[in-house]
């Protein structure tokens, strides 16, 4: 049953892998500008091959569930692939209401790259620890992966809007900081790319180190090390030697794994960069060409209206609900709240702005994709890095 | 101050700009815009109309969006800085927090801890800019929803030109006259859920007014979740008492005045095992190592009855049993108890045999309870021992006298009186671990250790939390304002005869794209036409022109 889900898993990533290409099928065929959207023959096997996908993710979702006794959201491959999965829900629920093509050729790449992502962490069906053995666990995760999952569509109406306005004749900050985010997402893949290729050449090289309390440890890396660790020691004969050592106090595996996946998104934005002769923003202008801007800000908005709510209900109310039960306590200032505090609280900013101070169009494109970033910061670095009581989260 | 008179008649009160009633343009400045500012109604707000007295800057101050804006950034902005590193209640107690932190993680620790960030959201700074969240979100609610609501009940069906053709969604049908359409329009409305008003044969069609509320509720969600977040500052609402209790052992539970007693039977630790639990984890198993299955506290919860004297022990009525995990706390009266630590195998006693050190021989066993030792030991035939001392912690102090390091039998040590037939007035002899001494001279017995026995320790988490039904109060009553708020819109239509033409206008407070699709097919098959979104004219133009 875990083959066969894993199989499925699998399937709905090429599945909206094919989506992704027809959305992009379905946007060059369109001509003139179109106020109400009228989807074209590739625009429908694009939705066909989507919501496919989407049930084939589901299918996955609930063989695992089946498989392992519990909901599949209690580690980061687990509650990644269902982020990725709550993202083509949502962007399928905001397609139903608009039902423009072009959101999809911006959201579902968006999403296979959160489940390429998740693939990149530990597959196994881990056993729950004592403080994750609780309905709460379905309910606060999946509506917060839900959530945040419709806030991210937001971004992706946002990226469009600000890759149609944005002037590209001319550098500027607007081009610098919407090249960052492409840089970004590119990064992703090359830590995709990175990754998967060390794992297919199964690298291993092991040291002997000393952590900041002066204990021995050992360590394990899958990537050749680029910086090894404090007094590192390496056991594996013929691997490669580390070029920098850093201190005890920072995580060198870690720092390895961020600095090649830095290099692969250069090398891949670098490629881009020499094949396309411009600013990858700038060459998906003409995908945007003939869309309707301020329906793209409306999207934004309202992903964000939906979206906000159904966050606040999973990544507080109910995550509360749940502290005060396993925990003791409805808040305890762990990074995970505090930062889900803060995701709430830019939301909360993002529509004052909006309702009160008239930041439409390019400022509220400009938000929502703050919005994502603040998302993801806490999906990922919060994680692996600041750690804290969702620690369990990180392997 | 006076009110204005609109010449529809309605006194508005000072500061108004569009008429209450008609929507008529007061303000000078407001007429020379394409579009109306429609966010509340043109009403009159406090803070834009005073601004004389110190109440009235401080009311304009905090009943500013931008004010609420900035303070939601920065309040978000230090929270960030809060988890650069661990805060102050998760380092572990190794040392001082001054110290851990430069220790931990150098200079930057340092600064860390001299800035207050180790602390910082206990930090007065971090409840002032709280506090000042909360007071802008009472005054800038009051400052809108009264007029707002005023204006929305005021509103008349019949408006002014100048309210109508300033409206973003407008269009003018010419040659029509509403009166043979009215039924059907009537109709449409209806069938979309309209309230519909007719006056002089012009409609106003409105619909979820309550959703302009939304906002206004969930504020007053989140006043009452803050007020529920400091109530937790008066005495006797909030407990937070850590309670170790060891096996075997009865321990009255912290803050209830004596009321409440637990047992700790037994302390259960599971770890999943491969080959015991199910196959699926395996691989996880071995990649993890070990991984915690269950922690467990099985007790017994009794209460005190009778009148209870300090120093006596009371009379207990066991309530129940319970195996008190994690995720399933024992609760009773208002007070929950928490499995939140353990410790395994802590010393619980220590067995000697009273020895004669020539010949071997032994004279009987004693056992000693460390937690709560007896000081007389009588084994039989006119031997006996004494405990005179005991350190459960030992170690030499500065003065080189033995002492205790805490209550805790880590590393127990003993001063013994050997009273024998043969020695009557006793010898004396400090019995530590692995270690004896005789501090007067040389003893003829010892006390020959035989063995220890060790038991868990459960900790327990007590707590007692009288504001949660603010805290779930103010929740519930924000999640009803959002959705309020934000899953429904205020739609109004105005269908209208304007010197022999049909004007038709509309307004939403957001979702334009919904009303406009709404508009269309109401208007279908009427002879009116369909209005323009003079917005989007606007931006199409512009686009035009770069292009």
């Amino acid at each position: 049953m875990v083959s066969l889900s894993s199989n499925l898993l699998l399937i709905a990533f090429i599945l909206y892998l094919c989506a992704t290409l027809f959305f992009g099928g379905a946007i060059n065929s369109k001509k003139g500008q179109v106020e109400k959207t009228n989807i074209n023959k590739w625009g429908g096997i694009a939705v066909i091959l989507t919501v496919a996908g989407f049930i084939s993710q589901l299918g996955f979702f609930i063989l695992r569930w089946i498989a392992s006794g519990h909901a599949p959201v209690s580690n980061m491959f687990e509650f990644t692939t269902f982020f990725g999965m709550a993202l083509v829900g949502a962007f399928l629920i905001i397609f139903a209401i608009y039902r423009t093509a072009l959101l999809g050729l911006f959201t579902m790449p968006v999403a296979v790259l959160v489940i390429a992502y998740a693939s990149m962490f530990p597959r196994d069906i881990t056993p729950l620890i004592p403080a994750l053995k609780s309905y709460w666990l379905y309910i606060h995760v999946t509506t917060a992966a839900i959530g945040e999952g419709i806030l991210a569509v937001s971004f992706a109406a946002g990226l469009i809007y600000l890759v149609k306005m944005i002037d590209q004749n001319r550098a500027s900050k607007r081009t610098f900081w919407l090249e960052v985010v492409m840089f970004g997402l590119i990064t992703t893949l090359g830590f995709v790319f990175v990754s998967s290729a060390f794992s297919l050449a199964d690298y291993h090289e092991k040291f002997n180190w000393v952590d900041k309390n002066n204990n021995p440890a050992e360590v394990e890396y899958t990537m050749p090390a680029l910086t090894g660790p404090h007094k590192g020691e390496l056991l594996t004969k013929g691997a490669f030697e580390p070029i920098l050592e850093v201190p005890a106090l920072i995580n060198a595996k870690k720092l390895n794994t961020v600095i090649w996946s830095f290099g692969g998104g250069v090398v891949l934005y670098g490629l881009l960069r020499l094949i396309l002769r411009k600013r990858v923003a700038a060459s998906l202008k003409p995908f945007v060409k003939n869309i309707n801007t301020d329906l793209v800000d409306e999207i934004s908005y309202r992903s964000v209206l939906i979206g906000f709510p159904v966050f606040t209900l999973g990544a507080l109310i109910f995550a509360m609900i749940w502290a005060q039960v396993a925990w003791t306590r409805f808040w305890g200032w762990d990074p995970k709240e505090v930062w889900a505090l803060i995701t709430w609280l830019f939301y909360a900013a993002f529509l004052h702005l909006r309702l009160s101070k008239g930041w439409h169009g390019e400022k509220s494109a400009w938000l929502a994709v703050i919005g994502f970033v603040i998302i993801m910061f806490n999906l990922v670095a919060v994680n692996l890095v600041i750690a804290g009581l969702h620690s369990y989260a990180g392997s | 101050m006076k009110d204005v008179k609109c010449e529809c008649g309605h006194v508005n009160p000072h500061g108004t700009v569009l008429c209450e009633a008609c929507g008529k343009v007061l303000d000078e400045q407001e007429k020379d815009k394409n579009l109306l500012d429609m966010r509340y109604e043109g009403s009159a707000r406090r803070s834009i109309t005073y601004n004389k007295t110190i109440i009235d800057k401080i009311w304009n101050f905090f009943s500013s969006v931008k004010v609420g804006v900035w303070l939601i950034i920065v309040t978000l902005i230090a929270s960030a800085i809060g988890t650069i590193l661990p805060q102050e209640m998760y380092i572990p107690p190794v040392m001082p927090a001054e110290q851990y932190y430069q220790d931990q993680y150098g200079w930057f620790g340092k600064l860390y801890y001299q800035l207050g960030f180790h602390n910082l959201f206990s930090s007065w700074w971090y409840l002032v800019l709280i506090a000042s969240i909360g007071v802008s979100l009472v005054i800038c609610s009051l400052d809108r929803v009264i007029p707002l609501y005023k204006a929305l009940k005021a509103q008349r069906v019949t408006r002014h030109e100048g309210f109508l053709k300033r409206q973003r969604v407008f269009g003018i049908t010419k040659n029509a006259q509403t009166a043979a359409t009215l039924p059907l329009l009537k109709q449409k409305l209806e069938a979309k859920r309209y309230h519909v008003r007719e006056e002089n044969g012009d409609l106003l069609a409105e619909k979820n007014r309550f959703s302009r509320w939304g906002p206004y509720i969930n504020h007053i969600g989140l006043i009452i979740f803050l007020i529920g977040a400091m109530l937790r500052f008066i005495p006797g609402m909030y407990v937070d008492k850590v309670l170790w209790v060891r096996e075997g052992e009865t321990k009255v539970v912290p803050e209830t005045n004596g009321k409440y007693y637990i047992t700790n039977n037994k302390f259960i630790l599971q770890i999943y095992d491969k080959n015991k639990d199910d196959q699926v984890f395996g691989e996880a198993i071995e990649r993890a190592g070990n991984i915690p299955k269950n922690y467990q506290s099985n007790v017994t919860l009794y209460k005190a009855e009778g009148n209870t004297v300090a120093g006596e022990k009371p009379k207990l009525k066991k309530l129940k049993d319970f195996g008190i995990r994690v995720n399933e706390p024992l609760t009773f009266e208002g007070f929950s108890l928490y499995q939140v630590d353990y410790k395994l195998n802590e010393l619980n006693k220590m067995s000697f045999a009273l020895t004669d050190k020539a010949t071997g021989k032994s004279f009987g066993d004693l056992t000693v309870n460390l937690n709560n030792p007896d000081t007389k030991y009588n084994l039989g035939k006119g031997y006996s021992v004494e405990l005179l001392s005991y350190f459960p912690d030992f170690e030499f102090g500065k003065d080189g006298e033995p002492t205790t390091k805490s209550r805790i039998p880590n590393n127990p040590a003993f001063v013994f009186k050997m009273r024998t037939p043969d020695k009557p007035k006793g010898e004396t002899s400090f019995v530590a671990i692995k270690q004896t001494i005789e501090p007067f001279g040389n003893n003829k017995y010892k006390l020959k250790f035989r063995g220890i026995a060790t038991n868990n320790v459960s900790g327990l988490t007590v707590r007692k939390d009288n504001t949660l039904w603010a805290i779930i109060l103010g929740g519930i009553i924000f999640m009803i304002g959002v959705i309020q708020g934000m899953y429904w819109n205020h739609r109004r239509i105005w269908i209208q005869n304007k010197s022999g033409e049909v004007w038709v206008a509309a307004h939403t407070n957001k979702n334009w794209y919904g009303i406009k699709r709404e508009i269309e097919a109401v208007l279908a098959d009427t002879g009116l036409q369909m209005p323009y979104d003079q917005l989007q004219r606007q931006q199409n133009e512009i686009e035009k022109e770069e292009a």
